[in-house]
């Protein structure tokens, strides 16, 4: 009952938000939600909305690989979107692919978040040596471009691991590898954040009354440094998975049999020269469409609020 | 100033020191180089050995002095694919690379300086509405994916027959919108000028630019929104200010005010960011050359990956390690020196 309760007066609240009011007003945020949402939503609704299974090798015939879309010449009408180079059905493929491409984004921009929170938290709030030890971290790996960082970790993981073991586990690997070359974004800043906050008196007034440093910093601190999280985090899951398909592209992600949406771009291409231009071409748009609204989406949440990130 | 110059230099020493420690452990850590050496004829006795002799048993301090030594002294190994040094393998390639990073250069500074000076002075122009909807989308867009769409529009080429063929206009829009094709899309082509040592350049054929042309678009592609971006925040941030007004309030012309007085100081930041863009653009070179099959060293760290040539990607992180803090340090030196504020905080820091 009390949660009920709860529930409904968090719901009006959201409803009488400026969150919900600009939302409502601002025709592309609406439009990019709603293509994220149908994206996402037929992603993971895959096994059930994708005419075939492409992990299910019993079902897939050479005889149909290379198949164009439906509106071109010499199609099949059972493969609307046609068909990849191993005969699988390429709208089932994108839709497994775009489920994997999400997974990674999400997962990374998870473990990023929780590193940039926790080492923006500590530099932020304890200053001093831990400070600048975490900062001249964070500089290197970003003047190294996180790409960069990326793609090495990725070849040494590769190269420990070895090429089967390393497809089995490859979901987590990316995971790690994306989560942890990009965290000084977030970590950078949660640091400006905090410093702004820890001047403020709300903070003295836990420290008298002896809260201990933890508690300040998690559970005090950390809620009014989430507006700017939220809006670098959004951006980052477009970073994260543009990192992926680069990986992938390069051989470093997702195997052929269980693609994503970089390594279907990546087989697709060495078909482009004999004409097949879309196995490489459709996922490749589905790729840039799932990019762009979330980077859209981003774009609004920092308008409306407007933490003072990009500078400089 | 000095002791601005010895910070920046000192911390690019340590920055080396780190990533000579890392490309160590990565070289230790991957596979036994006597697995390498030795076939399985080999007695265990004689593996023992050999270990002893080629210093495989030494602590592990010793060995890393030993590797950072020779990485002084330009020995970082012999390749395992190529059987010569490694060092002269990435000098072979490297040319390529650098050509490719220097025409994206090239199209970017003379594209976004321009562009975002343009949407800067006139916000609510449609053109400039465009060039900003084009850069968001072009954020967006995976540089491998340009580089793809590019070969499949300019090297492959695109029929269209969408209009009406049999009327005039209708063939004419079906000529607009489509492409012969037939733009070189592999490697750096034949016609190359040498110019000194193992330096074969781009610049000097016609042959030569035609294969340079789409690299470098794609790899401008990816750089090009973000500066625009950057140009155009700045510079609306400086004309903003004081002194801007106050020059147009003498009646100093429009054009002088824009591109002398408030470009100057709109550069200052963009010199910082892009300086080390450009060190970036290292990196996204691996995916441009995968695409083209460009001869750099992007394309040949991704085979030394495949190929399991531990040599060589330790040399190639070194070597890119060492011009990612060599632009850093040159890059905050120059802005030391145009920005004398950038002092105080630096002795600070």
């Amino acid at each position: 009952m009390t949660t009920a309760t709860a529930n409904a007066s968090r719901w009006s609240r959201f409803r009488e938000s400026f969150l919900w009011y600009s939302f409502k007003r601002d025709k592309v945020a609406i439009v990019s939600f709603v293509v994220f949402v149908l994206i996402a939503a037929a992603a993971f609704l895959a096994p059930l909305l994708a005419p075939h299974d492409p992990y299910d090798l019993a079902t897939i015939n050479i005889m149909n690989s290379e198949l164009p879309p439906v509106w071109m010449d010499g199609s099949d009408p059972s493969f609307p979107l046609g068909t990849d180079a191993q005969g699988r059905d390429l709208l089932s493929t994108i839709l497994y692919g775009t489920r994997v491409s999400l997974l990674i984004g999400f997962g990374a921009v998870i473990l990023q978040a929780a590193l940039g929170i926790l080492f923006g938290l500590l530099a932020g709030y304890l200053g001093g040596r831990v400070d600048s030890i975490l900062m001249r971290i964070a500089d290197v790996q970003l003047s190294f471009s996180t790409l960069m960082v990326a793609i090495i970790v990725g070849a040494v993981f590769k190269a420990s691991f070895g090429n089967l073991m390393f497809g089995e586990i490859a979901i987590y690997l990316l995971i790690l590898i994306i989560g942890v070359a990009e965290w000084p974004q977030i970590a950078r800043t949660v640091r400006a954040s905090v410093l702004a906050e820890k001047k403020k008196e709300y903070v003295d007034a836990a420290k008298v009354m002896g809260y201990r440093t933890n508690r300040i910093m998690f559970r005090h601190i950390l809620p009014n440094t989430l507006s700017p999280i939220f809006v670098i985090g959004t951006v980052q899951i477009a970073n994260a998975i543009i990192s992926e398909a680069a990986l992938s592209f390069l051989g470093l992600g997702m195997p052929e049999t269980q693609p994503s949406l970089g390594s279907l771009i990546k087989s697709g291409f060495d078909y482009i020269q004999s004409g097949s231009w879309w196995i490489t071409l459709i996922p490749g748009l589905v790729l840039v469409v799932l990019v762009l609204v979330i980077n859209l989406l981003g774009d609004w949440l920092r308008d409306v609020m407007n933490p003072r990130l990009y500078k400089g | 100033m000095l002791a601005f110059l010895v910070q920046r230099i000192g911390q690019a020493i340590l920055v080396m020191f780190v990533i000579s420690v890392i490309s160590f452990a990565i070289q230790d850590g991957l596979g036994d180089p006597l697995r390498q050496m030795v076939g399985q004829s080999v007695s265990d006795a004689e593996r023992e050995q050999l270990r002893e002799d080629l210093g495989l048993n030494d602590p592990i301090v010793v060995q890393y002095a030993r590797f950072a030594t020779n990485a002084v002294q330009g020995d970082l190994g012999n390749s395992y694919f190529y059987g010569e040094p490694t060092l002269d393998v990435i000098m072979d390639h490297l040319p390529a690379t650098l050509e490719l990073v220097i025409a994206a250069s090239l199209m970017i500074i003379f594209l976004s300086i321009p562009i975002g000076v343009y949407a800067a002075i006139r916000p609510r122009a449609w053109l400039s509405k465009f060039f900003m909807g084009v850069s968001t989308v072009g954020i967006s867009i995976p540089v491998f994916l340009t580089a793809i769409v590019l070969i499949q529009l300019f090297s492959i080429g695109v029929t269209v027959d969408w209009f009406p063929a049999d009327t005039g206009w209708g063939q004419w829009l079906n000529d607009v919108f489509s492409t012969d094709g037939g733009m070189p899309s592999y490697g750096r082509g034949q016609e190359l000028t040498h110019l000194f040592g193992t330096w074969d350049s781009n610049f000097f054929s016609w042959d030569g630019l035609l294969h340079l042309l789409l690299p470098a678009v794609s790899l401008a592609s990816i750089m090009l929104p973000l500066f625009i971006r950057l140009i155009r925040a700045e510079m609306m941030e400086v004309l903003q200010s004081d002194y801007i007004r106050y020059a147009q309030a003498k009646g100093i012309s429009p054009w002088r005010i824009n591109f002398l007085h408030a470009l100057k100081n709109t550069m200052l930041p963009v010199i910082t960011v892009g300086g080390v863009q450009i060190g970036i653009m290292v990196a996204y070179t691996i995916l441009t050359e995968t695409v083209f099959q460009w001869p750099g060293v992007g394309l040949m760290f991704l085979e030394a990956i495949t190929r399991s040539d531990i040599p060589l990607i330790v040399a190639y992180l070194m070597v890119v390690g060492l011009i990612f803090v060599i632009t850093n340090t040159v890059v905050d030196l120059v802005y030391g020196l145009v920005n004398p504020t950038v002092k105080l905080t630096g002795k600070k820091a």
